[in-house]
């Protein structure tokens, strides 16, 4: 693992703010993993904020809602931040933001049972928002007895504050949410895993002795369980993998092929989390969420309360004036995110952040020959040798790249991050995996 | 804005290592061990090591112009090709024999596998090799230090090494433990002061270019087999000349770490350098020469891509 330079300082301790609603949102059909839903609504028909407007009949999928009241103008294919186009549900927005008939507010949270809880993470529409998009109703529902709850909140992508100014702002609506969790999956340990460039969020979470309890108050057997341990990690790239949060808490890897619920571990993000807080205390489903915009093009970096379906334009505009026109728009970190071949793309449920690169910052380097360092090897959280894999890659030898793992890699970039060759080894992984599956 | 975004492969943010940097540095870490070179044998130092340089550029330039290859002299890799070879030279040889050394060492050393990291042999010990099997006579004419035979004084009084001293079964008399540090004593340009090598080597350590698995792995070897198998019996041997004799210092540190032609996992660096270890001391006590620092590289360098095959890192969750 590497200590990256950080570039957080910009939206550190910046307060969220919400954006202001656009005069259009473009609402994907497919923002999870699994399969895409179908529109349920047509051209032409009112939506109110908070509307289920999408859905379909699948084993692995999240409907989706509204995030804003108005006029459905279109649903047209349109540019989407992760896979290219997607078929996009475009409403027109009435400022009114008339709430949801649907949606009553909910009382006696306590009394919920994890069914409960989960059928109401289902009709909220949460998936992972790390980034991943896996649908959380159907990850708090593990064939198997769990016995640890991980949050993951180590957030160890540069840029992004998202995450931290969520826990720093909403400490105690957190904690209800990880006491859902818990609740959910049955865990009698719960951790949260926070990097230790995070020491306001850090303090807020070990102080909170009196919180503690929060955590736990749906619980039965409150005496039984153990207090919410807070874990502070050394800010190295990628200590918020999956595989490397586990190792490091529980000190097991998660045998090859196998699932964390395999070890009765479930990792849970922590923005999922709050949202799962919105969702069953306020009975708000995921139209919203916090993204950082960030980059040396603004002037004013922010984290924002952005609703889904907002292009990102809007937001840049927001943040604006802009200094430099940027060259190269990422969405997400710098190390795993997307570079956008267009900014009318819309912010969906996993965008996590926005950077803006200049020129000089997007200009790539020509590619080497590998010189055989072995830096890649060292610096593999799942143990791979990168540079074998890219050879092989490169040579179309694709039984080769599986028998080095490449279904293995965790995409997290370090290897190319540290190549002094200036080596595309993540890109050349992504291809044997694409070939292979 | 639109159509003008550079979209291209995660990650989007590079560290400031390259390979031309980490050439360079390596070059850097050099610079001790030549000035002594000079300081010990004289000017004849510096043009040896001046011709070595200079010929394995050219070399490098005509090559790539012939083939329509990418120029990359500027990389620093035939600048530290030509470096590592002269250093590897006795200071007052024939003007022709770095020339030729350096362009051996970058045509049939590195450029007919590819170039830069493609090459199976450390390109330097490649030339060295050639020169030593073709012109045996002047590789093995070893000047004095200069100073014990006045300064500028280029006629070849040539003297043996203290390994060929212990190899013929004599005891090093006139030299001491310190001289053999400081490099009072003869032999190649660059090999001689043990004190600068070190220097140069902890600069390497300290940037994080070379790490112990193998260079320490293969001087104790060394030092461990001649302390066991000495002329007087088991157990009986100089080991500490054996490592401050020869080329044992510089190889350890500067040829045998180097990254293209030794394994890829610090597990299989430490068996290339064990192997280095017993290559060097088996040609050292029984074989046809004194010196076996540059054979046991160049035959580990062979071996590299079997350590490789049986050294792989282990996979997450896999046992």
């Amino acid at each position: 693992m590497v200590r990256l330079k950080e570039f957080k300082d910009n939206t550190k301790n910046v307060l969220i703010q919400p954006a202001p609603s656009s005069s259009k949102v473009y609402i994907p059909l497919s923002q999870h993993i699994g399969k895409p839903c179908a529109a349920l609504v047509k051209i032409g028909e009112e939506v109110t904020l908070g509307q289920k407007i999408a859905n379909v009949q699948a084993q692995v999928y999240a409907p989706i809602h509204s995030s804003i009241s108005g006029k459905v103008v279109d649903i047209q294919n349109w540019p989407h931040p992760a896979i290219g186009r997607c078929k996009t549900i475009v409403i027109e927005n009435n400022f009114k933001d008339s709430p949801s008939t649907i949606h009553q507010p909910l009382s006696s949270q306590d009394q919920l049972t994890s069914q409960q809880i989960r059928d109401i993470i289902f009709e909220a529409g949460i998936v992972g928002m790390g980034g991943a998009g896996f649908p959380t109703h159907i990850k708090l529902n593990p064939p198997k007895q769990i016995d640890t709850l991980i949050i993951n909140a180590a957030e160890c992508e540069p840029f992004l504050t998202a995450d931290s100014s969520l826990m720093v702002e909403k400490t105690q609506e957190i904690l209800l949410g990880i006491g859902l969790t818990a609740k959910c999956v049955g865990a009698k340990n719960v951790y949260i895993a926070i990097e230790d460039n995070k020491p306001e969020a850090i303090k807020k979470f070990q102080s909170v002795s009196g919180l503690r309890s929060a955590v736990y108050e749906h619980q039965p057997n409150t005496k039984n369980q153990k207090p919410l341990n807070t874990i502070v990690l050394k800010s190295r790239y990628p200590q918020g993998s999956e595989k490397q949060l586990i190792k490091n808490i529980s000190g097991k890897e998660i045998p090859r092929n196998k699932l964390p619920f395999d070890l009765g571990v479930v990792v849970q993000n922590i923005a999922t989390v709050f949202a799962i807080y919105e969702a069953v205390y306020l009975n708000k489903p995921l139209y919203e969420r916090v993204i950082t915009v960030t980059g040396s093009c603004l002037t004013n970096p922010k984290n924002v309360l952005a609703r889904i379906g907002t292009p990102i334009k809007d937001l840049i505009d927001f943040c604006a004036p802009v200094k430099e026109k940027p060259a190269k728009i990422i969405i997400g970190g710098p190390m795993m995110g997307i570079a956008q071949y267009t900014d009318t793309v819309p912010v969906i449920k996993t965008t996590t952040g926005i950077i803006l690169f200049n020129a000089k910052e997007a200009s790539g380097q020509e590619e080497d020959f590998c010189i055989r360092c072995g830096e890649c090897i060292r610096e593999c959280p799942v143990g791979l040798m990168p540079c074998l894999i890219n050879l092989a890659s490169e040579k179309q030898l694709w039984e080769q790249t599986k028998v080095n793992g490449a279904l293995d890699c965790v995409e997290c970039g370090i290897c190319s991050y540290v190549c002094p060759a200036n080596r595309n080894l993540v890109q050349s992984i992504k291809r044997a995996k694409k070939k292979l599956l | 804005m639109q159509n003008k975004l550079i979209v291209s492969s995660s990650p989007h943010i590079h560290t400031r290592e390259s390979t031309r940097r980490i050439m360079w540095l390596v070059i850097i870490s050099l610079i001790p061990a030549g000035l002594s070179g000079i300081y010990i044998f004289g000017l004849s130092a510096l043009r040896t090591i001046m011709l070595g340089i200079t010929s394995a550029l050219i070399s490098e330039l005509l090559l790539q112009i012939l083939f329509k290859r990418k120029n990359t002299i500027l990389d620093g890799s035939a600048f530290l090709t030509g470096l590592l070879l002269s250093y590897n030279l006795p200071a007052n040889t024939p003007f022709w024999l770095p020339i030729a050394g350096s362009f051996f060492a970058i045509a049939i050393g590195k450029f007919v596998f590819g170039g830069l990291g493609q090459n199976i042999f450390n390109p330097a010990l490649a030339g060295r090799a050639f020169l030593v099997a073709s012109w045996p006579k002047y590789m093995t004419a070893f000047t004095l230090p200069a100073y014990a035979k006045g300064w500028l004084n280029y006629d070849a009084i040539t003297q043996a090494t203290p390994l060929a001293l212990i190899k013929k079964g004599k005891a090093l008399i006139d030299t001491t433990y310190l001289d053999l540090f400081l490099g009072n004593k003869s032999g190649c340009i660059g090999e001689v002061c043990i004190l600068a090598l070190i220097l140069g080597a902890a600069f390497l350590f300290l940037k994080g270019y070379i790490s112990w698995h193998i260079p320490f792995p293969y001087i104790i070897t060394v030092g461990l087999l001649a302390y066991i198998f000495g002329p007087k019996g088991y157990f009986s041997g100089d080991w500490l000349s054996h490592i401050l004799s020869g080329g044992l210092i510089l190889g350890a540190f500067f040829m045998a770490t180097d990254y293209v032609t030794s394994p890829l996992t610090r597990k299989g660096q430490v068996f290339f350098g064990i192997g280095c270890g017993l290559i060097t001391i088996v040609i050292r006590l029984w074989g046809g020469t004194s010196e076996g620092v540059c054979y046991s590289i160049l035959m580990m360098n062979a071996a590299a891509p079997i350590i490789d095959r049986y050294t792989k890192s282990r996979i997450y969750g896999t046992r």
